[in-house]
């Protein structure tokens, strides 16, 4: 599954980031390191961007980029 | 940079919204702009401050998350460490998100300069329920760490100290910090760095070990480095390919991607062991207020009421409450002003009608943007901001803009009154290189402070019963123009520039302080009265003088000098010889009973205590008094003769008074600025603009504040100083030939306006390129031109009014614009690099 696919309230955990490039490094700059946990807090008024936790803050990102992480439900 | 003995150069860096720019602010005592909001300090700032007899130079870096060369700030940041060398790094950290900000810190480590931490935002990890063992945390990292409260200035003293003992013994303050990347990548971190150490040039500039890091990380920057540098450069760099290529074979993932998963490792170790949550987390005040603010239902409400106490605030309180009163202030300090320059003559025409005329005409309006910035700024320090972003997101990537071109456009003036220059400047926080010049090409087009007047003086004038809608329609209609001009260049021109991921922290709400909100408010307000005086200035002489010379011909100034010299005849004749007063009023003293006048009448206007100002103007000159108080003495004895001379010279003055205004049309008409704009009439007038428009519009070209200052040189009648006069003398002089029409037409026309020449700079600064600059100065004419013309005519040949005219291009507009939402509005398909 995908980071894009789960909804407000779900947990999950990152499998790997399928995506290379600045997009990439950023999100591993940013802590979207395999393993970690992540929260998805809410969607915006018009369904994206996405707000999610991570280690231990928030962070928005776009659907388009969310669905380059994979993820397992927990 | 020059390092004298005694002098410290220290950098504050850190991640965003880490709170480096606070504690440069409470190093330094420095006004750099803070707010909650990440990425604001896009380029190094610089300050000073003394201890113990040191100069320290402190220098305020970009925030980044990490130190690749992908943005700009990150290579800012990264160029002045490796070039610059200063003394020492302060790695500003939030304490409350400790892992994260350790990942940066590694980094830092790596550039081998002398470094502490300031572990800031102590009172929120506090108040998050984390205790945070200081001293192991300085022994795991093997750096000073300072706790501190950059915001209340908690541990700055301590900062200093450490600062001090850090640049003074190089040694012993070398970050021992050596990562250790595991058994998979050391061995090939040591091959590199040993071939790079055999290179002589390279290894005396570098720090080894980080560049052999970044060459696996596959860096661009850290490659051209060596491409410039090193004797030995195709076998380094083919030699690191092949390394990449081996690593990624055999470990399955790039070497970037385990260098990141290395360094959160030991990240999360030292966090594990330095940290103790001492309560569960529970639901903070954050995420309760997020609930309903970044709601689906609730959020864009809360949006829209907030954008429009926004607009209340200013345009209500600061314009219709705070303006009246403070311009009583304004006006006094004109006077004082005025009597301070020669009597008469040109010199006096220039400095009152020029400059000082130009400033104060502006100046009115100083209240509003006192407001303004003073909400804007605590919107920033509140935390809300990225939550505009990520509310807007959405609605604005149909666009081909992104959610933080919000910030930019309201600083612009989504809202009336925004600054297009802040706005342009405020892009520079924008990852997304498309989305920021499409929104840096768009700004202009927002209703600038300097539009605002203009829109007001009109409304005022044109649309006296609808004043709010029109302001309204005004920046609506503005904004949708600019998002329609966004998509169709998103389309066409802009279609091969980069763009970027959209991943944006969203900061913890916190109340903002008073010292920090009215600082920003006054400095940014500060700024803006700096331009108004110094552009200003120079362009209201250059105005002034176009519409001053080449002046009427000698028979002209005989002809009016002649007919002021009838209506004094006139007015002598008709007092009678015999009138006691009459005497007084010959040659010399006329004037100086006409000095006595209009003082009189000044202040009568502006005072309260009618009876002290009467008797103070008796003492200066009892006989004067009995004709100003018309015909009475202070004792309230009636005099006749006074009285008749005071009817007469009443009509005396309004007789002069408009013969001057006639006399003051013909010098602007056959003025330089009269010429050419009765040379481009033939063309303006489809537009409504006659020529006394189109000078006007010209002088804004240089800033838009001239406008308004221009339309009041034109029309100005005696001494115009106030809007509220100029709009009297508009609406006296324009009211046969203007129609709501030509007053819709010019206000359209000048919000599409080319930006002032400052905007123009910066935007030549901001896009690094003077193409986009001559862009944004050419295609906002011919827009302009167009829809004014459109406007113009539409109304005249289908007979309508001004307002059924802004109805019908609200819903031709609005009509493209829903059209282009959704066609372009769906999500942009992923781009996998
Ligand atoms: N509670 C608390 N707030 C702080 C502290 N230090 C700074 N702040 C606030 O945190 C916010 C961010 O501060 P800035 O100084 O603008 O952060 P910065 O690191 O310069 O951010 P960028 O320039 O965007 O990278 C501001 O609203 C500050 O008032 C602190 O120690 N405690
Ligand atoms: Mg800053």
């Amino acid at each position: 599954m995908t980071l894009d696919q789960m909804k407000p309230g779900d947990e999950c955990r990152i499998v790997k980031i399928d995506i290379q490039g600045i997009t990439g490094q950023r999100m591993l700059d940013m802590g979207f390191i395999p393993g970690t946990a992540i929260n998805v807090i809410r969607n915006a008024p018009l369904m994206d961007p996405i707000d999610i936790k991570i280690k231990g803050y928030m962070v928005a990102l776009r659907r388009s980029e969310a669905r380059a992480v994979e993820v397992n439900p927990s | 940079m020059n390092k004298s003995s005694n002098e410290i150069v220290v950098a504050l860096t850190g991640q965003p919204n880490a709170g480096k720019s606070t504690i440069f602010n409470a190093l330094t005592g420095a006004r750099q702009h803070v707010a909650n909001y990440p990425g604001i300090t896009v380029e190094k700032k610089t300050g000073t401050y003394r201890f113990n007899g040191h100069k320290t130079i402190v220098i305020d870096l970009p925030g980044t998350y990490s130190l690749t060369s992908y943005t700009q700030e990150e290579r800012v940041a990264r160029n002045f460490l490796l070039h610059d060398k200063p003394s020492a790094i302060i790695d500003v950290v939030d304490a409350s998100n400790l892992e994260r900000n350790l990942y940066l810190a590694f980094q830092l480590a790596e550039m081998g300069i002398s470094m502490a931490i300031s572990l800031n935002m102590m009172d929120v990890a506090q108040q998050r329920g984390l205790t945070i063992n200081t001293k192991q945390l300085s022994n795991e990292l093997s750096v000073p760490v300072v706790p501190t409260v950059g915001n209340k200035g908690t541990g700055i003293k301590d900062l200093r100290e450490v600062i001090e003992q850090i640049s003074k013994d190089k040694n012993a303050s070398q970050p021992s910090l050596h990562l250790n990347y595991g058994k998979t990548l050391e061995p090939v971190l040591a091959r590199i760095e040993k071939h790079l150490s055999e290179d002589m040039v390279i290894s005396t500039h570098y720090p080894m070990r980080w560049l052999a890091l970044k060459l696996m990380e596959n860096d661009a920057e850290a490659q051209r480095l060596v491409r410039k540098h090193a004797k030995n450069k195709e076998n380094i760099l083919g030699n690191v390919t092949r390394e990449r290529e081996l690593f990624q074979t055999e470990q399955k993932q790039t070497a970037e991607q385990a260098i990141a998963i290395r360094r959160y490792e030991i990240a999360g170790g030292i966090v594990g062991r330095c940290v103790k949550r001492e309560k569960e987390e529970e639901q903070t005040l954050t995420d309760r207020i997020d609930r309903i603010v970044c709601n689906r239902v609730t959020g864009p409400i809360f949006l829209a009421g907030i954008l429009f106490l926004l607009y209340y605030l200013t345009m209500k309180i600061g314009g219709e409450y705070i303006t009246p009163w403070a311009w009583k202030y304004w006006a006094m300090l004109r006077d004082v002003i005025a009597n301070l320059l020669p009597a008469e003559g040109l010199i006096r025409s220039l400095l009152l009608s020029g400059i000082v005329d130009g400033v104060f005409a502006i100046m009115n309006y100083l209240p509003i943007f006192l407001i303004l910035f003073l909400l804007i700024a605590i919107l920033e320090d509140s935390g809300y901001m990225a939550r505009i972003a990520f509310i807007m997101d959405r609605a604005l990537r149909a666009f081909g803009l992104h959610g933080q071109s919000t910030l930019p456009m309201i600083l612009g003036g989504v809202v009336m009154g925004g600054c297009a220059i802040p706005g342009v400047m405020a892009t520079r926080a924008m990852k997304d290189q498309k989305a920021r010049i499409t929104t840096i090409m768009i700004i202009p087009l927002m209703n600038c402070m300097a539009k605002v007047p203009l829109y007001i003086l009109l409304v005022s004038i044109f649309f006296k019963n609808h004043q709010a809608i029109m302001l309204w329609f005004m920046s609506l209609i503005t904004l949708c123009i600019a998002l329609i001009v966004a998509s169709v260049m998103n389309l066409t021109i802009l279609k091969r520039e980069e763009s970027e991921p959209f991943i944006l922290e969203m900061p913890p709400y916190h109340l903002p302080t008073i010292t920090g909100v009215v600082r920003r408010a006054i400095e940014r307000t500060w700024l803006f009265v700096k331009k108004v005086i110094t552009i200003i200035i120079a362009v209201a002489i250059v105005v002034w003088v176009f519409i001053t010379f080449p002046g009427i011909s000698n028979e002209k100034i005989a002809y009016y000098d002649g007919e002021a010299n009838k209506f004094t005849e006139m007015f002598i004749e008709k007092t009678g010889e015999d009138n006691p007063y009459a005497k007084l009023l010959i040659g010399s003293g006329l004037k100086e009973f006409g000095q006595y006048w209009d003082r009189y009448k000044k202040q009568r206007m502006s005072t309260k205590n009618k009876n002290a100002l009467k008797e103070k103007f008796n003492k200066e000159n009892p006989e004067f008094f009995k004709i100003v108080n018309r015909g009475k003495g202070i004792d309230g004895k009636k005099d006749k003769q006074a009285k008749k001379i005071y009817g007469a010279y009443k009509k005396l003055d309004k007789k002069l008074k408009r013969l001057s205004i006639i006399r003051r049309k013909e010098v602007v008409y056959v003025s330089f600025a009269g010429r050419f704009g009765r040379f481009i009439e033939p063309v303006t007038k489809f537009a409504g603009f006659d020529w006394k428009t189109n000078i006007a519009l010209a002088s804004s070209f240089a800033a838009k504040e001239n406008l308004i200052a221009t339309l009041g040189t034109i029309y100005s009648v005696g001494n115009v100083t106030s809007g509220e006069t100029l709009a009297k003398s508009m609406e006296e002089d324009t009211s046969e030939t203007w129609t709501p029409l030509h007053a819709l037409a010019l206000m359209l026309f000048v919000a599409l306006f080319p930006p002032c020449i400052a905007t123009l700079i910066m935007i030549r600064v901001e896009t690094k390129s003077t193409r986009w600059m001559l862009f944004a100065t050419i295609y906002p004419i011919i827009l302009g031109f167009i829809i004014a013309i459109i406007v113009f005519q539409g109304g005249q040949i289908l007979g309508l009014t001004a307002i059924q005219v802004m109805i019908f291009l609200s819903i031709f507009i609005f009509t493209i614009l829903t059209a282009i939402y959704f066609m372009g509005g769906r999500p942009a398909a992923m781009k996998i690099e």
